[in-house]
């Protein structure tokens, strides 16, 4: 695969209720990442948003950004999934060779809508919508499966949220930098059992940006390009009912991808740090196995381990993660942004030290249907 | 397979029918708020102009998208402007904003206000096409009552 | 640097107002199953897929995932792409992008339609700004009836003109259509008898809404001369999403994003003279009258000359260049497969399987897509890998 790099990131601070609209925080970060990468808007000579007609309220919700995004005045298209997957669509429009640069921005508010609602309607409405399926009652259906399977328990869950909650106080994006203990995470309000409040990712509004560039076009920039090494994207079947809802098949599938393309064959060993999709604190567990860092059902003991704490052999979401900020399809592509700022040495107090390659996933659809994942490299 | 079987599969065959119903609770944002602020205190029109090329866009929004340079400056424009194109509705549909049916005819006008270098979309008070031609001079009327809630505190324009 | 590729086959379903014996992902399937067929592939020789439509005209969030059984996407690469009335056409343009980047050799493009299910307009009418702009939108046709009315005063078009082009494509499509979803004839009088749904614009001048699905395979280089000897080359592909107003996208006359795509479009595949060397063109046009405006956009004749040219007849089947041989989406409208349908159609043309409404020795095929703010995609397939 041709040299592609990541030469530009931004985001928002993450927030409840943002007073900004979509298209001013689409504008904030589309221009930070200009700045950010050291090139104006003149040499993007192609865009990619990702944007939610549901989250939004608005049908071709890509509409709203198009200015605010740079996308007036180029070739761009509208990924309606996760930010991962729109960058995956910005490389794949600069390796076909009629691009070289492209802008990938990402944005949702979940203060506009009901969460619960715009969740329910991802269930088909026949069979499942009725039963009143959203994106946390589902969950917690997985997270029971995955316990049950491999004997995962909930203070290992809750050892996830404590240790993702407690990094975010390094991330000045963060929404929900806090200091808690298990106790906390096990005493707070239940959702849908086994989940609770604090095993569940906020709501949140929030926008990203990340500008790719074909190597041959980055020399005129001032910082440290990061490259990308591997990607691979996956999805299940549909209906839960059709689903092992504890097999993490389509994340291995797509893990295996990136893998081969990036020459990884011992991720928990060849990777420095991961920024995975952890909407929920059990996700966590259930992302390392499928990414190879254990084997299946060891997600627990790995966890109780300290492996993927900061300071630990492969820290998991120095920035948070989702559980600390979810702005809806912007969270991959902040996966993404975390990870440059990783592999660049910019990533101030949650750094982790002498970083090289980083994982950024991100998952579309209900319980982690679709996955994507980039391997990057300094 | 004979008419008669064919009706009878035809039968079988169900729908159902539900309705999906989100509500929102959008976000004006700092440019969409100064406009409708203006409209609804002071009866007036704002637009936002480009500080590289000068043009005032209306509504006011965050960055002139051929330039691609933040807006700051507001600059108020004339509530009389010119029709540049529009069309009379007839077919029926449902107002997603209301739910409720859309009252019809309506015309909708896309008017370039005097001092204005974009158009803006609203209606118009004439609803006979055959009364209407782009080009013509249309002026804003506003509400007695003004909410701020809504573009709607301009009621319609009328032809002058 | 990307690789060539091509159209290696074609799916559609038979189009019609509603089909309630299947549901999304059953129509799906139907167009799936052909375009495999029609290249002698099984759903294992796809290596990813690309999908679109509008959440809210199928009343489901994330319906790229629901939609994953119509495809078999079990354990596939899934990606979905979503622009409006433009998502045919732009889930066309990435599965040539998944191709041509190298890291996917054959590739499922799927677009499809269940319009009986939804309030479409409802839907479309939220793409309005909510605050500032949705109460005065005349929907989806509000904006074509608007620059109609602009282009009839400034050129002296008529509701006749583009009553010639509601006559031209419902008549392919009776005659050599058998997907189409309206079959019938109609006549000028037929047209100006319609009652209008908004001035100036009538019922039959404006599209239909129909369900159904469409399905189309691309190939790099190397497999596509391997699946079949007749691939369809894709030689320039514009696009251009011009605003996020309507009012700053009201532009008269004719549609600036259309001109922008297709000249990138040219381009990119070395075409100078489109008229002459255009054969076929398969043109998104929703309503009957972007048929009389949208000319001179395409470069196809002079600024205002878009009622003369359909007056000359040059773009019936028969003519020098023939629009719409597939009755267009004045025939058949499933707005997440039509764009797609244009690409398919055009496909077919220069790979010499249009059945009945092949144009004979088409070489060069130009395919268009529209919707959104006012925003357009272009794709020109040849017969050849390039043009020279």
């Amino acid at each position: 695969m041709e040299r592609v790099a990541i030469i530009g990131v931004a985001q928002t601070k993450y927030q409840r209720n943002s007073p900004s609209s979509h298209d001013e925080m689409a504008f904030e970060v589309a221009q930070k990442a200009l700045e950010d990468a050291g090139v104006s808007i003149e040499d993007i000579d192609n865009t990619v948003t990702c944007t939610n007609d549901f989250w939004d309220g608005r049908t071709i919700s890509c509409m709203t950004i198009t200015d605010a995004s740079g996308s007036s005045k180029v070739p761009t298209t509208n990924v309606e999934g996760d930010g991962t997957l729109g960058v995956l669509m910005g490389l794949m429009r600069i390796l076909s060779g009629h691009f070289e640069t492209t802008l990938v921005v990402a944005q949702s508010k979940g203060s506009v809508g009901i969460p619960g609602l715009i969740t329910n309607a991802i269930f088909d409405p026949l069979y499942e919508r009725i039963l009143g399926l959203d994106a946390i009652n589902s969950a917690a259906l997985q997270a029971r499966m995955y316990m049950f399977k491999y004997g995962i328990t909930e203070e290992q869950c809750a050892r996830v949220s404590v240790k993702n909650h407690k990094n975010a106080k390094n991330n000045p994006y963060a929404q929900l930098p806090l200091d808690i203990t298990v106790k906390d995470v096990l005493k707070s309000r239940m959702l849908a059992d086994p989940i609770k409040l604090l095993d569940t990712s906020p709501v949140s509004d929030g926008a990203c940006a990340v500008i790719l560039s074909r190597e041959s076009a980055t020399r005129k920039i001032s910082r440290r390009p990061i490259w990308i090494k591997g990607v691979g994207h996956c999805s299940d079947t549909y209906h839960l009912g059709d689903r092992d809802l504890s097999d993490v098949s389509a994340l291995k599938s797509a893990a295996k991808r990136a893998y081969d393309m990036a020459g990884i064959s011992n991720p928990w060993k060849e990777i420095s740090l991961a920024e995975v999709y952890d909407a929920f604190s059990y996700m966590e567990l259930m992302w390392m196995e499928g990414l190879g860092f254990c084997d299946r059902g060891g997600g627990g003991a790995l966890m109780d381990s300290g492996f993927t704490e900061m300071g630990g052999s492969l820290p998991v979401n120095p920035s948070g993660g989702v559980l600390s900020a979810h702005p809806v399809l912007a969270a991959g592509l902040a996966r993404i942004a975390e990870a440059v700022l990783q592999l660049r040495g910019e990533a101030g107090a949650r750094q982790v030290a002498g970083a090289k390659v980083a994982l950024a996933h991100g998952i579309e659809g209900a319980c982690g249907q679709g996955h994507c994942l980039f391997v990057l490299g300094s | 397979m004979s008419s008669q079987k064919q009706e009878e599969k035809s039968e079988e065959l169900l729908s159902i029918s539900s309705i999906v119903d989100v509500p929102y609770n959008y976000n004006a944002g700092y440019y969409v708020s100064q406009y409708l602020r203006e409209l609804k205190e002071n009866g007036r029109i704002l637009g936002v102009k480009c500080p590289k090329c000068q043009k005032v866009y209306v509504p006011p929004r965050v960055v002139c998208s051929q330039c691609f340079v933040q807006t700051k400056e507001f600059v108020p424009v004339s509530d009389t402007g010119t029709v540049k194109a529009f069309c009379v509705v007839t077919v029926p549909y449902t107002n997603p904003n209301t739910g409720e049916p859309k009252k019809l005819p309506f015309t909708c006008a896309y008017i370039k206000l005097d001092g204005s270098d974009s158009n803006i979309m609203h209606c118009l008070e004439e609803v006979d096409e055959k009364k209407i031609r782009a080009g013509m001079r249309v002026q804003a009327v506003f509400n007695e009552i003004r909410t701020g809630d809504h573009f709607t505190d301009i009621k319609h324009f009328k032809i002058i | 640097m990307g690789r060539r590729t091509a159209i290696v086959g074609v799916g559609q379903t038979n189009h019609r107002s509603k089909i309630p014996e299947c549901n999304g992902q059953e129509l799906i399937a139907i167009a799936v199953r052909q375009a495999l067929d029609s290249a002698g592939l099984m759903i294992k020789d796809i290596d990813a897929v690309v999908v679109g439509n509008m959440d809210h005209f199928e009343s489901i969030n994330y319906v790229d995932m629901w939609s994953v059984l119509g495809f078999a996407g079990y354990m596939k690469p899934v990606l979905k792409v979503t622009t409006g009335g433009t998502t045919g056409s732009a889930v066309g343009h990435a599965g040539f992008y998944h191709a041509a980047s190298g890291l996917f050799d054959v590739v499922l493009a799927v677009g499809w339609e269940q319009n009986s299910e939804s309030d479409t307009t409802a839907a479309i009418v939220t793409h309005c700004e909510p605050l500032i702009e949705r109460d005065f939108y005349g929907g989806a046709i509000g904006g074509l009836a608007s620059q109609y009315s602009a282009y009839m005063d400034r050129y002296g078009a008529t509701e006749e003109d583009a009553a010639l082009v509601s006559v031209r494509d419902r008549r392919n499509a009776a005659l050599y259509n058998p997907y189409a979803h309206l079959r019938k004839t109609i006549t000028v009088e037929d047209v100006m008898s319609s009652p209008y749904i908004a001035y100036p614009l009538r019922l039959l001048h404006m599209c239909p809404r129909s369900d159904g699905a469409c399905a189309v395979i691309f190939a790099g280089e190397e497999k596509a001369t391997k699946i079949t000897d007749r691939p369809a080359w894709v030689w320039g592909v514009g696009s251009s999403h011009g605003a996020t107003y309507l009012g700053d996208a009201i532009a008269i006359p004719g549609l600036p994003s259309l001109e922008k795509a297709s000249r990138d479009a040219y381009r990119m595949a070395g075409i100078t003279n489109p008229f002459k060397q255009i054969d076929v063109a398969e043109l998104y046009l929703p309503a009957a009258s972007a048929g009389v405006a949208w000319m001179e956009s395409m470069g196809f004749c002079e600024e205002g000359g878009g009622p003369k040219f359909i007056k000359s007849g040059v773009t019936n089947m028969g003519g020098e260049l023939p629009i719409n041989p597939s009755g267009g989406v004045i025939a058949t409208n499933c707005i997440g497969a039509t764009g797609l349908i244009r690409i398919g159609e055009a496909a077919l043309q220069v790979m010499g399987k249009a059945e009945k409404r092949q144009v004979p020795g088409a070489k060069v095929a130009l395919a268009t897509g529209f919707g959104g703010c006012l925003w357009s995609d272009v794709t020109i397939l040849g017969s050849k890998p390039r043009l020279d």
